[in-house]
Formats: C-alpha cells, sequence, structure tokens
C-alpha cells in the first residue's frame, strides 16, 4: 500500500506547502515527476529489455517541440492539450519506430553509439528551426489548455502532471508483470534463446522502443509546458545521459527506479545548490559513490532491506 | 514420411567447406542421430537447421514448408525446438519461470501489457508438466544460475520440450556429463520416443547405439553414410573414416 | 568551387581530422584492452586546453607551456585510472558511463571553479602567425600546417609503438583478446595506467594544439567527444589504424559538409532556409556516415576482434 499513501501525500503537496509559503515546491515536484516519467520511460528500454540507449531525450524534446510549433502556429487551437499532448506522443512514437527500426539491428555499445547518432541529428535539427529560435530556442506565451483547469496555476497543472505520470507508473508496473514485461526480461537475459524458442525477438524490441519513445513524447510535452519555454538542449546527448544516470541511479529494471532516480537527482542537485554554486562537484561525488557502493541503485537498496 | 528434408545443404566459411552438399532425412516419429568426427560440420549444420546460419546452396523442407529463407524463430513457430551443447538457460529467472516463458512461446500472442501473468494459471501447469517429466519437478522455485550441471541440461530439454515441437534437435545432451547423469538423460530421451521426433547429434557412441532408431554419419562436411544401428556398425568406410582403424 | 577553396578545405579537413585522431586513438585504445566505456575523455582535453593556456600565460611560451601542460594531463590521467577507472573494468557498460559521467560534472565545474566562467585564449605563437605558400597561389595558415605536422609525427610515433614494441604487442593483444593479455603477466595494470596516460597526453595534446583556433571553454570536452566515440565506432573498437582512417574521413566530411553544403544549398533554396539548414545539415552529415557504416559493416571498419 505503500505507493497509495504516497499517491495521497503527494495529493496534499500543494495545500501544504502554500500553507508554509513555500508555492515554488509546487512547480519543483512537477518537474520531478516530469522527470521521473522520463527516466521510467528509458527504464522500460534499459532495465526491462537491456536496451542500452543514449538518444531518449531525442523524444523528449521532439515532444516538446510539438507543442511549441503548434503553440505558435495555430494560436488557439493548437493549445489544446487534448490535441498538442497526443500529437507529441504520436510523433515521437513515429520518431522511435524510425530510429529503433533501424539501431535495433545492432547490439551492445553499437546500439549505444546509433541511438546517439540518432539522437545528434535530431538536436541539429532543432538548432537550425531558426523559425522557432535555432539555438536560442523558443519561449510559450502560456501553457496548454485543458477543459475545466487553469494550468497557469501551478497546483493545477501539478495535478495533471500527478495524474498522467501515475497513470504511467502504473503502465510501466503492469507491463513487467504481464506476458509483455515477462518476455523483455528473457531477450534482456538471454537473446538467443528467446529467438530459438520462437519470438520474433526485433518486434518486441521495437514495440518496447516506440512505448518507450511515446511516454518520453508526453514527458517533454508537460516539460514544455513547465517551463514554458523548448529548447535543442532538451535533445542534447547529456540530456540523454541524466535520463540514464537517473535511471541507474533509482534502479535498473525497478518499477519505482524512475521515480527514485530522478526525485534523488534533482532533490540533490536542489539542496546542494543552495550551499555552494559548485554544486555539480557534489552530485558527481555521490554519483561516484552510488556506483561503487549501491550499483543497484537508491530502490534497490530499499528492496533489499525489507 | 519425412518430417525434416536437407537436400544439398553447403556453407562455406573463407574457402573453407564446413558443410559441403548435405542430404538428410528426418522421419515422423524417429530417432535419428548424426554422428562425426570433430571439425566433421556438425555445429555448422545445426546452425543451418536452426536457421542461425544462412547456407550458401541447398535447401530445408521442414513439415512440408520450404524453410531454407525463415529466420530461426519463424522455424520455431513451424515446430523446431533446440537445446543447446553449451547452455543456454535465462540465468536470473527461476527455474519454472524459465519453463513458463518457453510455453508462453507457444500459447497465443504475447504482445499482451496488462494482464499479469501470474493470472494465467495454465502457463505455470503446464511447467510444472514438464518440469515433472524431466525430474526438476521438485527445484521449480530455485534460481536458473543456482543448478548442477546435469540439472541445466535437463532444464535445457524442458526449454525444448515446452514448446511443444514437432521435431527436437539436441545438441550433444550428455556433454559434460558423468555416467549417472548421462544415463539419466538416455532415459529420459528414451521415454521421448513416439511423442517427438529427434535429431540427434552426441559424441557418446554407447548413447547413440543405444538410442538412435537410424544414424547418419558426417565427415568433412557430407553424409557419408545413413542406416539402422546395424547397418553403420557393419559399414566399412564409416569404420575406416570415423570408427578408427583399432576397431576394424 | 574555385580549386584554391577545394586545397584550403581538404588541409583543414585534414588539420581537423589528425586532432580528432589523437583523442579517439586513446579512447579506442581504452575502449578496446579494457572495454570501459569512458564519457570523460572529453574533459581530459579541456583539461588539457586549460593547462596550456595557463601555463603558456605563465611561461610566456607556447612552446614551454604546451609540452608542460601534456605532462601534466598524462599524470592526472593516470592518477584518475589508478583511483577510479581501474575499478570500473570488470563493471558492465552502464556503470561505467554513470561513474565517468559524474567525473563530467566533476571536471567541468571544477575548471569553472578554478578558471571561471569566462573563456580563456590561447593566442597562436608569434613566429606562426603569418601564412606560408603551399603551393604557387595557395597560401594557408603555418599554424595550421604545425598542427597538421604534429598530427602526422604522432600517428606514425604510435604506429611504430604499437607495432614495433613489446608494450604495443601486448596492447595489440589485448584488444583481440583480453583474457590472452591478462593471462600474459602481472605487470598489465601497469600497462594500463600507461596506456591510459598516453591516452591522455594525446587528449591534451589535442587540447592545446585546437586551443589557439576554438574557444578554450567548459563544455569544449563534450562537444568533441562525441566525434571522437563516432570515430571510433566507424574505424572498429579497439584499431588504432581504424581511428586513423575515421578521424581522417570524419575531419574531411565534417570540414566539406561546413564549407560546401550551406552554398550548395543556397543554389536550391532560398537564402534564409539555406543558412539555417546548412550548418545542421553538415552536423548531420558526419553521423549519417556512422549510421551508414554500421549498416555496411556492424563492426566498423576495422573490426580487431574476430
Amino acid at each position: 500500500m505503500a505507493p497509495l499513501t504516497a499517491f495521497v501525500l503527494a495529493m496534499a503537496l500543494p495545500a501544504v506547502a502554500s500553507a508554509f509559503g513555500q508555492d515554488f515546491y509546487v512547480g519543483f515536484a512537477s518537474r520531478i515527476l516530469i522527470m521521473a516519467m522520463l527516466a521510467t520511460s528509458l527504464n522500460l528500454l534499459v532495465g526491462l529489455g537491456g536496451m542500452v540507449s543514449l538518444g531518449h531525450a531525442a523524444f523528449f524534446g521532439a515532444g516538446a517541440y510539438v507543442v511549441g510549433i503548434l503553440a505558435t502556429e495555430w494560436r488557439g487551437v493548437g493549445n489544446y492539450a487534448l490535441l498538442a499532448w497526443p500529437l507529441a506522443m504520436a510523433l515521437s512514437a513515429a520518431l522511435a519506430l524510425i530510429i529503433g527500426a533501424i539501431s535495433l539491428r545492432t547490439r551492445g555499445v553499437y546500439f549505444i553509439m546509433i541511438t546517439l547518432a540518432f539522437a545528434q541529428m535530431l538536436f541539429y535539427v532543432a538548432l537550425s528551426l531558426k523559425a522557432y529560435g535555432g539555438d536560442d530556442g523558443m519561449s510559450l506565451s502560456q501553457r496548454s489548455s485543458l477543459p475545466g483547469l487553469d494550468l497557469a496555476i501551478d497546483s493545477h497543472f501539478y495535478y495533471v502532471v500527478l495524474a498522467l505520470s501515475a497513470a504511467v507508473f502504473m503502465l510501466y508496473q503492469r507491463l513487467c508483470a504481464a506476458r509483455f514485461g515477462r518476455v523483455l526480461l528473457g531477450i534482456k537475459d538471454n537473446e538467443a534463446r528467446m529467438e530459438s524458442l520462437g519470438y520474433p525477438v526485433y518486434r518486441y524490441k521495437l514495440a518496447a522502443f516506440v512505448i518507450a519513445g511515446a511516454v518520453a513524447g508526453l514527458a517533454g510535452a508537460l516539460m514544455a509546458n513547465q517551463n514554458s519555454y523548448v529548447s535543442p538542449n532538451m535533445m542534447h546527448w547529456e540530456q540523454s545521459g541524466v535520463a540514464l544516470v537517473m535511471v541507474i541511479l533509482g534502479g535498473l529494471g525497478n518499477i519505482w527506479g524512475g521515480l527514485a532516480g530522478a526525485a534523488a537527482f534533482l532533490i540533490i542537485e536542489e539542496a546542494l545548490s543552495a550551499f555552494t554554486k559548485h554544486w555539480a562537484i557534489g552530485v558527481g561525488a555521490i554519483l561516484l559513490a552510488v556506483v561503487f557502493f549501491a550499483p543497484r541503485g537508491i530502490a534497490g537498496l530499499w528492496t533489499a532491506k525489507r | 514420411m519425412n518430417l525434416l528434408e536437407i537436400r544439398g545443404m553447403v556453407k562455406r566459411f573463407g574457402g573453407l567447406a564446413a558443410t559441403d552438399g548435405v542430404d538428410l532425412d528426418v522421419r515422423q516419429g524417429e530417432i535419428h542421430a548424426v554422428i562425426g568426427p570433430n571439425g566433421a560440420g556438425k555445429t555448422t549444420l545445426i546452425g543451418q537447421v536452426c536457421g542461425t546460419l544462412a547456407p550458401d546452396a541447398g535447401r530445408i523442407l521442414f513439415a512440408g514448408v520450404d524453410a531454407t529463407r525463415l529466420a530461426p524463430h519463424q522455424r520455431a513457430e513451424l515446430g523446431l525446438a533446440r537445446s543447446y551443447q553449451i547452455t543456454s538457460l535465462f540465468p536470473n529467472f527461476s527455474v519454472i519461470d524459465n519453463v513458463a516463458l518457453a510455453v508462453q512461446a507457444r500459447s497465443g500472442s504475447s504482445f499482451r501489457f496488462w494482464q499479469p501473468v501470474a493470472d494465467e494459471r495454465q502457463l505455470a501447469d503446464a511447467a510444472q508438466d514438464i518440469l515433472d517429466r524431466v525430474g526438476l519437478g521438485d527445484l521449480g522455485q530455485r534460481t536458473a544460475a543456482a543448478l548442477s550441471h546435469g540439472e541445466h541440461r535437463q532444464l535445457e530439454m524442458a526449454l525444448a520440450l515446452a514448446t511443444r515441437p514437432r521435431l527436437l534437435l539436441l545438441d550433444e545432451p550428455m556433454a559434460g556429463m558423468g555416467g549417472e547423469e548421462s544415463a539419466h538423460m538416455v532415459k529420459l530421451i528414451e521415454d521421448l520416443r513416439g511423442d517427438y521426433s529427434v535429431l540427434l547429434v552426441e559424441h557418446d557412441m554407447d548413447a547413440v547405439f543405444r538410442l538412435a532408431d537410424r544414424i547418419s554419419v558426417l565427415v568433412a562436411g557430407r553424409i557419408i553414410a545413413t542406416g539402422s544401428v546395424a547397418e553403420i556398425r557393419a559399414d566399412a568406410e564409416v569404420r575406416l573414416a570415423y570408427l578408427g582403424e583399432d576397431e576394424a | 568551387m574555385s580549386g584554391v577553396l577545394l586545397i584550403e578545405q581538404c588541409l583543414n579537413g585534414i588539420q581537423f581530422g589528425l586532432m580528432l585522431f589523437l583523442l579517439a586513438a586513446g579512447l579506442t585504445l581504452v575502449f578496446g584492452i579494457m572495454d570501459l566505456i569512458n564519457l570523460a575523455h572529453g574533459s581530459l582535453y579541456m583539461i588539457g586546453a586549460y593547462l596550456a593556456a595557463t601555463l603558456t600565460q605563465a611561461t610566456g611560451s607556447f612552446l614551454l607551456g604546451l609540452p608542460l601542460a601534456v605532462i601534466a594531463t598524462a599524470v592526472i590521467g593516470m592518477v584518475l585510472e589508478v583511483s577510479v577507472l581501474r575499478h570500473l573494468y570488470r563493471r558492465d557498460h552502464l556503470s561505467q558511463m554513470l561513474a565517468t559521467f559524474a567525473l563530467i560534472m566533476i571536471a567541468n565545474e571544477a575548471t569553472r571553479a578554478i578558471w571561471g566562467v569566462q573563456s580563456l585564449t590561447l593566442n597562436v605563437p608569434e613566429a606562426l602567425s603569418g601564412s606560408v605558400a603551399v603551393l604557387p597561389g595557395v597560401t594557408y595558415p603555418a599554424y595550421r600546417l604545425l598542427i597538421i605536422a604534429v598530427g602526422v609525427l604522432v600517428a606514425m610515433l604510435l604506429y611504430v609503438l604499437v607495432t614495433r614494441t613489446r608494450m604495443g604487442m601486448l596492447v595489440r593483444a589485448g584488444a583481440s583478446n583480453r583474457e590472452m593479455a591478462t593471462a600474459m603477466g602481472t605487470d598489465i595494470r601497469r600497462l594500463f595506467t600507461l596506456v591510459f596516460g598516453i591516452g591522455a597526453a594525446l587528449c591534451a595534446l589535442a587540447g592545446a594544439m585546437l586551443g589557439p583556433l576554438l574557444a578554450v571553454q567548459v563544455g569544449m570536452g563534450e562537444n568533441i567527444l562525441i566525434l571522437a566515440f563516432v570515430v571510433v565506432v566507424i574505424g572498429g573498437i579497439g584499431s588504432i589504424r581504424g581511428a586513423f582512417v575515421g578521424a581522417l574521413l570524419v575531419g574531411v566530411v565534417d570540414t566539406f559538409g561546413r564549407a560546401f553544403i550551406p552554398s550548395t544549398l543556397r543554389a536550391f533554396a532560398p537564402p534564409s532556409v539555406a543558412d539555417a539548414a546548412g550548418p545542421s545539415l553538415a552536423a548531420i552529415s558526419i553521423y549519417l556516415l556512422m549510421v551508414m557504416v554500421l549498416f555496411w559493416k556492424p563492426q566498423g571498419l576495422f573490426p580487431s576482434r574476430g
């Protein structure tokens, strides 16, 4: 029941934060949840299917650009969340289908590098979109609109993010336990054997890649709203690296790995930056410690204790 | 009736022909052994039957279907299952989940994203039946990596059986086994007779002579003789090429 | 396009390719022998450039500052190998990426803390600031010619080192069969440290040589790191010869792309579009090259493992 307790606490957050006059934390929590969605989608690839992608931010950025471009090109209607967000997912899924179809013909290190290469290509495409800010990126004049809610209010937006991320975590959990998840785990453990048992391995991997891409696209669409800003840096390889770091930090293949990793990374960053402007050194040192002392990640530590 | 027909199978590595025009038939219901000295092309032949190696020439008919260009998973769907000479399992899965994963492969689509596998009792039940059959019935909850070598070989066999194959390709099932384990495995294969057609590639001559309905002898990439155990024992050419002069 | 321009761009491409080779040589050896994905390789390049700038200023001479920076960076690299990276050789690629990503964060922030956020300038030595006639009617900057000369010299030295010495023999054995190299003796640990030190020295040399042409700033390592990885993958992991061919290929394609794609594009598209898309297309061409090579030869041009 721990997830339910956590969900109830998360529901109460905006009220508590505003009671203490700390409204900043509502936006901060939204950012954590959005990054957790991105990390969870990557965990589906890396933790479940053993596909180490260093280009996952491409789909995150693509989702963000869909929101940004629709809002500029099609004032009013282009702002509808119910139009823009599904479109963001669809475009990211389509890109994942193309990129995955080619990349999944390679394995191991070559897969890492080829996903990186595709993400860099999209990064440079975004850089060349002078009409949409080029390398400066573009500011959004307002958040997407949803009937019945005012997403410009941080707490409203937070509740939407909370609901969507809860849905993503639930989807991930169901996937893990369902046939599809077993197949992915099997592929991670012994791909050749899966093939000889009669599983069309490539198709399963591609399906996972597309699902992960779509979820990353949704996270990107939400992040564009959260920051009211879209830039090519959302697709930069370091962003992919951060997502990967969050997954490993949180716990590979663990249902809560994405959330734990995103929360830990952003909270550490926030906490250290209160003390020193050179907080990145501290974050780096903590990550090194995790590699050497907690190889199964934070969620792994917690599961081990129980 | 022939379940498997191999005609003129060739595979070259560089200039060297590992299989050089192999013709081989496996009849429905028989245990057909392939023997041959090291380097005769047995491993290559297995790769070509399973589809992990593309042939340079030749044809494979499996259950009346031209399987020459099919991918490994497509051949498995037609009913071809294999065991590996070097154990190939899912080390991080429990023993029963290993088998359940194999059962799942042949029981409908696995593009199911929502319903937990744990709810599908029939997968676990079928897996338990097979574990009982190979003698691992009590070890279902162990992690596969924790089994002994002999148990690994039994689990390897269980995985192959779990896909309900029409043809079982066993790649040296006795490899690395002690006398007792070996005898157990022979008994296990003996029990398969009638239920499955088996293509057995094996070094252990005693086992082959005891199990096989027919034997094919592979030497330097070609089948030099095919016949019953008695015929192969009597064949002068086989004795010269393979069984060694001292036995002749 | 004129012949002069063509020759000039050829030389530019070779010059950039040779510097990429310096980075890729160390990277491919570490990758091939120790099976280590070292994302922090670019940080050594950055550190080398900063040290060269500082030491040149302190000694008043580029010719003194450069070798000092190279030696200092080699020492830093070896300390890094002994203290952190050595413990990662037997870990999986994910742990390696997490740990070396952490090192990037630490190195970047430490650099900011020591040298500040402003980029440093490293000036071309007075004597080399002019141009030389390489062919009748074709002049080329003397400093860039020096870079080419140094690059060729180092490539030849490396070739001799790898093919003619006992150490090189061990390195080659290690790249094609790690177990065998490990079985060869206990001095393998020292060999690894030494190889890493040489790799770091080559990074510093590239950083210092390119310093006067590019800005010496934080983040310079990450961009060139990705290009170096592309070179390594194109050439075949662990292959020095592959790194050499791959580096020249990437250097020339990148330079020609930047020089000719925008102008070619202007013939077909309005200038505004061409100017925006041109540089991006040029950058993308490198990654396309890699995808095509991997499609054609999944193990790179010179696979070193059977």
